[in-house]
């Protein structure tokens, strides 16, 4: 058992003809990934990788019932293709761009609220289910099934995590990349949700950073409804205020969201957390 | 990005905001004539740095004379205020304050909507009054497809004023802050204090308006606005090159891909006792122009002792920033030892590459923040 991706996932790749599109289809299908379409306007017809290209997403979900899609767009693009995705009946779309402006994501996420769809990211690494579907640009390798779901607002902080997890010989069930932009399709909570529902899950590793109040609000629902046991890991301790860390939502504004008070709030809420990467997957040894 | 309080002004111009009769002005010679000519004595002459707590610092004052003029331009033309030279002031006319409102706008990350708030304390910093008593400040929240609805812009109004001809004047400021916040790509625009004067006028005193960098593609107007003298130099030439750099104090420097990471790798170098010298990503698919590029603006930190590279490869290849590290060491004079972990696509081959570099390899990230550590001893 896994969440949001299975061997069930039907996938359909939007910007497929592009640099980023075809390479990670490439990595994509040898995963085991069921790669089922691609959609670059205009160049429907093609093949990609073996993948049959579309003009449209419509068309795309008809002709081949992806239920999936992964956007690899410019973030100038990204909006559209987010909204094209959501019309054509496609009910999970993982957003791997980068730079798409805030304002974007409030219309986006209020008018998803009235469709049966769910958006992980903007600037999203993806996700995987170790040994069923990898969904974006994480590398493969790293995964083992096993019993610990791991939920990211980073990318390669992930990798690093996740590879001390195999290390340490547990493994992942599913891995998500929620994310470093403000607004964010799918938070901390929503993916909490799911992995209280999925027997295969045994631990969740939450990995945060500075900005915002996610983790703190995750850390409260945690103490009052997620019964199995939460690992977490906070980066940006030495992060000035007010300046952005590379991801759009890593700022300290004034003397909110820093490192420290998320650490607080996660240990107040019973989160046991690592000081480094390392720790982190020892401290989930030691609790399977 | 942010931008002063007179290129915030000059925005709410442009929307109809009021604001009171005002000249930037360079030197002091332009602050006597402005004063003298076209603004009028009493004024209000006001440091334009991008900090908070100008007031406190001596940064904004009254001069009721022109030989105060001239002495106040003179000493905050001069003055640093939080460490930034203080290069340009804002010449103002002097309002008789009634009273004092704040009003301000965002994106909030937690409902995922836009959010209007309207405190009847102003020229207070909102995170104070958010922190000791968050129930004085009143939100309305805009509905994200349809906008901030005239009915809306009315209820902040008659929450900061009692009086329906003020109300609704402030109905209107509200409605056209609303406008420039969504139109301009806005992430925060504050009216703080929104005044009103003796004839019973509303003005916003200062202007705060700060800009979402993912949104400037489609502002060039906003972009050419951007201040680079209060900027840092290196930090302006790593975004040029699409990379990120945040300098710190420290003396290890830190080449990392992803910002995570690089997040990680810092706290890590401070977990250990050592200092970072820098935030610094080189992003994702990271060919050899680039991390030479990362070194070099690196090297211009003289406190750099140590440097230290921490690389996961996913889309990154590590024989990629291998060949990186090799010609940065044919162009650039680097003396500083170097600490890899490279680790993930293509590490044996970038071992290979740099076998004969004269680096320092780890395993892990631990060891590379200890072995990094050790070398400035």
């Amino acid at each position: 058992m896994s969440i949001l991706i299975n061997n069930n996932t039907r996938l359909l790749v939007q910007g497929i003809t592009g640099r980023d599109g075809s390479f990670h289809t490439r990595q994509m299908l040898d995963y085991g990934t069921n790669v089922v379409a691609g959609v670059t306007p205009g160049k429907g017809g093609m093949e990609v990788e073996g993948v049959p290209v579309f003009n449209s997403l419509s068309e795309a979900v008809k002709k081949t019932e992806a239920n999936t899609s992964v956007i690899f767009v410019p973030a100038r693009f990204s909006s559209s293709a987010i909204y094209e995705a959501a019309d054509a009946g496609i009910k999970l779309i993982v957003c791997i761009s980068e730079g798409l402006p805030t304002i974007e994501l409030v219309k986006i996420t209020a008018y998803l609220k009235n469709k049966d769809c769910r958006l992980v990211g903007p600037n999203s690494p993806g996700l995987v289910s170790a040994g069923e579907s990898k969904v974006g640009i994480l590398p493969g390798h790293i995964f083992k099934k096993g019993k610990v779901g791991v939920i990211s607002r980073s990318g390669t902080l992930t990798y690093e995590i996740v590879d001390h997890i195999t290390r340490v010989g547990l493994g992942q069930s599913t891995c998500i990349g929620i994310g470093g932009d403000p607004i964010i399709g799918t938070k901390f909570i929503d993916c909490l949700e799911l992995f209280a529902d999925d027997k295969d899950t045994e631990a969740v590793v939450l990995v945060g950073e500075i900005g915002g109040r996610d983790e703190q609000d995750t850390a409260e629902y945690v103490k009052k409804y997620f019964k199995k046991p939460v690992f977490g890991f906070i980066v940006g301790k030495t992060a000035p205020p007010e300046k952005r860390m590379g991801h759009a939502g890593a700022v300290i504004s004034g003397t909110s969201g820093t490192a420290a008070e998320k650490i607080k709030v996660f240990k107040e809420c019973g989160i046991k957390v690592g000081d480094t990467p390392a720790e982190v997957a020892q401290l989930v040894k030691e609790m399977l | 990005m942010k931008v002063h309080e007179y290129q915030a002004k000059e925005i709410f111009k442009k929307y109809g905001i009021p604001t009171p009769k005002e000249k930037m002005c360079r030197n002091i010679d332009e602050v006597v004539i402005a004063a003298s000519k076209e603004i009028g004595i009493p004024c209000v002459i006001k440091a334009q740095v991008m900090v908070g707590g100008r007031g406190k610092a001596g940064g904004i004052k009254v001069a009721k004379n022109e030989k105060e003029v001239k002495d106040y331009a003179e000493k905050i033309l001069g003055m640093e205020i939080k460490g930034i030279p203080v290069k340009k002031v804002l010449v103002s006319e002097a309002i008789s304050i009634v009273s004092e409102a704040y009003l301000g706008i965002i994106n909030d990350r937690t409902t995922k909507k836009t959010v209007m708030m309207a405190c009847k304390e102003g020229g207070v910093e909102i995170e104070v009054i958010a922190k000791q008593k968050p129930e004085a400040i009143y939100k309305v929240y805009a509905d994200p497809l349809v906008g901030f609805m005239p009915h809306k812009s009315r209820e902040i109004g008659l929450f900061l004023y009692n009086e329906p001809k003020r109300a609704f004047e402030c109905a209107s400021i509200t409605e056209k802050l609303y406008n420039l916040f969504i139109e301009l790509d806005s992430s925060l625009a504050e009216i703080n204090p929104l005044v009103v004067d003796k004839s019973g006028k509303l003005i916003a005193l200062d202007a705060k308006i700060n800009f979402d960098d993912n949104g400037l593609y489609r502002h060039p107007d906003i972009e050419s606005m951007r201040d680079r003298e209060s900027e840092d130099e290196n930090e302006l030439l790593a975004r040029e090159q699409n990379l990120s750099y945040v300098k710190l104090s420290g003396n290890i420097g830190c080449v990392v891909n992803g910002a995570g990471l690089a997040m990680a790798t810092m706290d890590l170098v401070k977990h250990f006792g050592g200092e970072p010298a820098n935030f610094l990503d080189i992003g994702g698919s990271s060919s050899p122009g680039k991390v030479k590029n990362a070194l070099e603006i690196l090297l211009k930190d003289k406190n750099v002792k140590v440097i230290f590279f921490n690389i996961f490869g996913g889309i990154t290849r590590c024989d990629d920033v291998a060949n990186g590290i090799l010609e940065a060491k044919k162009c650039l004079n680097i003396k500083q030892p170097i600490v890899a972990r490279l680790t993930g696509t293509n590490e044996d081959k970038a071992m290979e590459i740099l076998k004969e570099a004269g680096l320092i390899f780890t395993q892990t990230m631990d060891q590379g923040a200890k072995k990094a550590i050790e070398l400035l001893n």
